[in-house]
């Protein structure tokens, strides 16, 4: 079964990139631009995992997942966050907003899909 | 990969602007914390994505740029107007380095270190203030838990053992919060058979019955042994997601026999440190973010985002541009050929024929505006340029700006920002005293250069001005004379005086500095800018400075002109430069010499010239009674009238390129279809007006308007 994949970014480059390396290995790509627009996309169909930026207009990622924790319906799924920072600091935010894990960028296409691996069968 | 390069390039340009307008608010005072994250935000997604594409110059400076922005956002560091001048300086440094990067690779210069090394310094002077701070905060970094380092880059200790594989035990007791955010130790298990032996065992313990169970506890433990080559970097990384959310240990074991020992129930997992809630140090914790999270949204009900934009190619939005073209003329056509007497006005077919006319007409300005674009992209480019420019002059401006949302076809503002920059130079360099020159004429240091833009009676005018000395007309009538371009006898008015700057070999090779005189003239930028259908005038006044004053119209793809008839033939004289039109049998018309004519006007003679002779459908015959006079003015202030057979009604047409299918011909601009399926001829007035006497005819005149057609 193809597994469904949403990627939010509010960079049109990173969201091609990822459109590119994602469907490229497989996997169904649903593109956001922002937590507001992912949410609004989250509504109409679910995905397998979430991988979403973190700094961006209207709803960052932070508040994005936090959104998605709060509904029964995606409380489980798995979300990675895109961010530029390995700061220990960083994943301990982005942990404590409810992300699955996280992957930085840039990455290396191989590191990016071992990590969905680590959280989509 | 490429188009995806492209995209990003595209991409900066527009995160470019948002920055430059962001600096703007700062710099005026009307920045938001919006505005300052979304600068921020700029300039991150910029290096996220250099980073993705390996520039490593342009991440580095970001990385910079976006470290000051970070702390300003984090209302750390407050804006001063020092701070306020390097951020402008990083922006225009990080807008080359792009346009380098696209052009193939950016490199470091000196002033690229200097202002990585001022943007660094600028949040040095601030961490420096908060070490201090933090001495008197006992124990800053006693949080109760020691962080699992799971360094993903450091030293590879297994690798550096050269045992075909290791073995380990790993003890992996998740916690519920661990399933809780979707993490699934299954797939951990089947990463770690993916790395070599491995043998499982769960421990259960301590899993209550179901009646009681709460989750929360570390219940089941698992105890992993697996032999491997890989090294233990990239062992730790399976469990990488976990962190916080499981008790974990791994270890190497020499003899398998050893992991027997110890003895270890989930709960007494102590080598492992148990990290609880916890919160990151510093700044970070004060999330402001977090706040937007608690804007509940109704779900199902979708929310369109403010831009829904879709991108398109420029071609496929040229070719609708075309066809829609093609359209208007087949409904003129259709309309033309139907308007028989015996048609009923209120026919069905006269009211769809009504209805295909409005209908046609909507369809083509609205194809018209998808190539429409703000002008503020432009502008923006234009306040680069002056900053540029007073740092290399020493002089003092600001650009006000005014306008900047109005539309303006794409291709217009892609030719204008060369004519426009050597203007705005100009404007810096000459028309701008120096800051001690102009307090002593009782001006205030800083000189102000204004750009606006605004839709003028079916054009688009965009005004430069400055509030410098004005014209010195007497060094512009010398020059001129020196250059041979007038006679020294030659009697101008202001305005003609003005507009020798315009002409040919005025100002290309006695640049004053090195900096506007950069091998173009205003005559480059004129014609530049009639390249583009428009027209360019000047107005200045001593001691209060110059205006240059650019009228364009608003698509390339149509004209206003009107429909003329000359020796039978059809011919389209464009509104532009029209100014009047007059019958002969009212206008005084007056021998003058041998064979001229010349029509007296109010405020002067101007010569007649047939249009039909000039074109070279007939012999010169003399102006017939039943002839009109069409009032041409050129910029330069020159005037003309062209004697034409019958004047018919003014219309938009579409323009059709000639040198694509034919050649250019002299006299004529482009052509067009009528709604009766002729083609008619549009005539190139400029070149119709007899120039001054010492200015001879440009022979390659019609190369400049047959790229009004390009567009």
């Amino acid at each position: 079964m193809t597994r469904k994949i949403l990627a939010v970014d509010d960079s049109r480059t990173m969201r091609g990139i990822l459109k590119k390396v994602l469907s490229g290995a497989g996997y169904a790509v649903d593109l956001a631009e922002d937590g507001e627009d992912g949410l609004d996309v989250l509504s109409r169909s679910v995905p397998d995992l979430v991988i979403t930026d973190i700094n961006m207009p209207k709803l960052d990622g932070f508040g994005f997942i936090d959104q998605i924790r709060r509904q029964d319906a995606l409380r489980a799924m798995p979300v990675l966050v895109l961010t530029t920072e390995s700061a220990a600091e960083l994943k301990d935010r982005a942990r404590s907003a409810g992300a699955t894990g996280w992957i930085v960028k840039p990455f290396e296409e191989d590191k990016l899909l071992a990590a969905i691996r680590m959280v989509v069968a | 990969m490429n188009d995806l390069l492209e995209g990003f390039f595209e991409e900066c340009e527009e995160l470019l602007e948002v920055l430059g307008d962001g600096l703007d608010a700062m710099a005026a005072g009307t920045a938001d914390d919006s505005t300052i994250n979304a600068v921020f935000r700029a300039v991150h997604s910029i290096k996220g994505g250099a980073g993705a594409f390996g520039m490593d110059v342009l991440v580095e400076f970001s990385h910079a740029f976006e470290n000051v922005l970070d702390e300003m956002r984090a209302g750390k560091l407050a804006l001063t107007p020092a701070l306020t001048a390097l951020l402008y300086q990083a922006g225009d440094h990080l807008n080359s380095l792009v346009e380098a990067s696209a052009a193939g690779g950016a490199t470091t210069s000196d002033s690229h270190h200097d202002l990585i090394r001022d943007l660094k310094a600028a949040c040095q002077s601030l961490s420096e203030a908060q070490d201090t701070a933090l001495e008197d905060d006992p124990t800053p970094e006693d949080f109760g838990f020691m962080p699992l380092t799971i360094d993903l880059d450091g030293p590879d200790e297994a690798a550096v053992e050269d045992s075909p594989g290791t073995h380990y035990e790993i003890r992996f007791a998740p916690h519920a919060a661990l399933y809780e955010l979707g993490l699934e130790p299954v797939l951990m298990l089947r990463a770690l058979h993916d790395m070599g032996e491995v043998d499982v065992e769960a421990t259960c313990d301590r899993v209550e019955p179901l009646k009681s169970f709460s989750s929360g506890e570390a219940d089941i433990l698992w105890r992993i042994r697996i032999k491997t080559e890989v090294p233990r970097p990239e062992l730790e990384q399976v469990f990488e997601f976990t962190r916080d959310l499981c008790d974990l240990d791994i270890f190497e074991i020499d003899d398998v026999s050893a992991a027997a020992e110890p003895e270890m129930t989930a709960d007494q997992s102590t080598p492992v440190p148990k990290v609880t809630k916890q919160v990151a140090p510093g700044p970070l914790s004060t999330s402001e973010p977090m706040a937007s999270a608690t804007t509940q949204r109704a779900p199902g009900k979708s929310r369109k985002s403010g831009r829904d934009t879709l991108r398109v190619e420029l071609d496929r939005v040229d070719r609708l541009v075309n066809i829609v073209g093609e359209l208007v003329i087949s409904e003129a056509m259709l309309r033309q050929s139907m308007s028989d007497p015996e048609m009923s006005s209120n026919s069905s077919a006269a009211n769809a024929m009504a209805q295909l006319k409005q209908l046609s007409g909507e369809l083509q300005e609205s194809v018209m505006a998808i190539r429409a674009q703000p002008v503020r992209g432009l502008f923006q480019r234009m306040s680069r340029i002056i900053r540029e420019t007073t740092r290399e002059t020493g002089k003092e401006a600001r650009l006000v700006t005014e306008g900047d949302a109005t539309e303006v076809d794409k291709t217009v503002t892609e030719r204008l920002v060369d004519p426009l920059t050597h203007m705005i130079r100009n404007a810096v360099d000459h028309g701008l005293e120096t800051p001690d020159a102009r307090e002593a004429a009782g001006k205030p240091r800083i000189g102000t250069v204004s750009l606006s833009a605004a839709h003028r009676s079916g054009r688009i005018q965009i005004q430069l001005r400055d509030d410098g000395a004005g014209i010195n007309r007497a060094k512009v009538r010398e020059t001129a004379v020196r250059k041979g371009l007038i006679s020294a006898s030659e009697d101008l008015s202001e305005t003609e005086t003005d507009n020798l700057l315009f002409m040919p070999g005025f100002s290309t090779n006695d640049s004053v500095s090195n900096l506007s005189g950069r091998g173009v003239g205003m005559d480059v930028v004129r014609s530049e800018i009639q390249a583009l259908g428009g027209r360019v005038s000047i107005a200045s006044k001593a001691g209060e400075g110059t205006t240059f004053t650019i009228s364009l119209p608003l698509t390339l793809a149509v004209l206003e002109g009107m429909i003329v008839s000359v020796a039978g033939e059809r011919l389209v004289v464009p509104t532009t430069s029209l100014r009047e039109t007059v019958r002969v049998s009212e206008a005084s018309v007056h021998l003058f010499g041998q064979s001229e004519r010349v029509l007296a006007m109010r405020d002067g003679l101007i010569p007649i010239v047939d249009l039909g002779e000039r074109l070279g459908f007939r012999a010169s015959v003399d102006v017939q009674v039943d002839q009109s006079l069409l009032l041409i003015e050129a910029d330069s202030g020159r005037r003309v009238a062209l004697a034409v057979d019958q004047v018919f009604d003014q219309r938009e047409v579409v323009i059709k390129g000639l040198e694509q299918n034919y050649q250019q011909i002299p006299g004529i601009a482009a052509a067009t279809i009528l709604g009766d399926g002729r083609i008619a001829l549009i005539v190139d007035t400029d070149q119709m007006i007899p120039q001054g006497p010492a200015v001879t005819e440009q022979s390659d005149a019609g190369a400049r308007h047959g790229d009004l057609t390009n567009a």
